[in-house]
């Protein structure tokens, strides 16, 4: 390759990069890395939730593989902006959290992991406030280990 | 193993349009141990961007505690046949991947 055609492509992968750069700040160091579910909450602000009725969790009464656990939320209280799924016991509680705009409906279906028999705990936000459900999931081998 | 390709479908349906998406990603938790007992750094995906047509309808940030090999389903309002559909992420070691679909 020619230095040229090298230096090129060096600029197009930083225009390209740029803007991932961007969004890896926005990442929520410190929930992502709070060991309890308390300290995640307080990191995502989520601190004294509301519980609510309008939260649907769909996921298994019982997981016979840890590793993957299907889990299906969806948030019928109006206004819903933002939706934060955490397992309880999980050694890093907070799993994922999920930001609707343009047009999203505030509904997600993912698989998680979870290490132990759990709480599985969702945060819809809605109109600046904060609304929590939790369902719990019996694990019988759990998925952390790998 | 590293991360791999993605597959991607949409379609609408009653003004919906079901996005599901699968991403080839190990999601390292950083607690497992290879076969030398040595432990495998965490390598997971960060965050993921949804795209219709240009703009962002979706952004999620993720931990190492989703599967591996992440699967996700998303629902927005709107959308037609032929729209554009794109969903990118960006995960704790800097890679990226990305894939479009139209709407079916």
């Amino acid at each position: 390759m020619n230095p040229l055609r090298r230096a090129l492509i060096a600029v197009l992968a930083a225009g390209v990069l740029r803007p991932w750069a961007a969004l890896a700040a926005a990442w929520n160091k410190d929930a992502f890395g709070a060991k309890t579910a308390a300290d995640a909450l307080k990191g995502i602000g989520a601190t004294g939730a509301a519980p609510s009725n309008d939260i649907l969790i769909e996921a298994p009464q019982i997981a016979e593989n840890g590793a993957v656990v299907p889990v299906e939320i969806a948030s019928n209280i109006p206004g819903t902006r933002a939706i934060a799924v955490l397992v309880d016991k999980n050694p890093f509680p907070l799993i994922a959290r999920f930001d609707f705009m343009e047009g999203a409906l505030p509904f997600v279906k993912l698989n998680v992991k979870m290490g132990e028999t759990s709480d599985i705990r969702v945060i819809a936000e809605a109109g600046g406030r904060h609304y929590v459900a939790t369902r719990e999931v019996k694990v019988t081998i759990g998925g952390c280990g790998g | 193993m590293a991360a791999g390709p993605m597959k991607m479908r949409a379609a609408v349906n009653g003004g919906v349009t079901d996005i599901r998406v699968l991403m080839t990603h190990p999601m390292e938790t950083g607690q497992r141990k290879d076969q030398d007992g040595k432990l495998v750094p965490v390598h997971f995906i960060q965050s993921v961007t949804v795209k219709m047509n240009g703009k962002t309808v979706l952004e999620c940030q993720a931990s190492q505690g989703v599967s591996r090999n992440p699967v996700f389903s998303f629902r927005v309002k709107g959308g037609s046949k032929g729209d554009r559909i794109e969903v990118s992420w960006l995960d704790n070691m800097g890679e990226t991947n990305s894939t479009e679909a139209v709407i079916a």
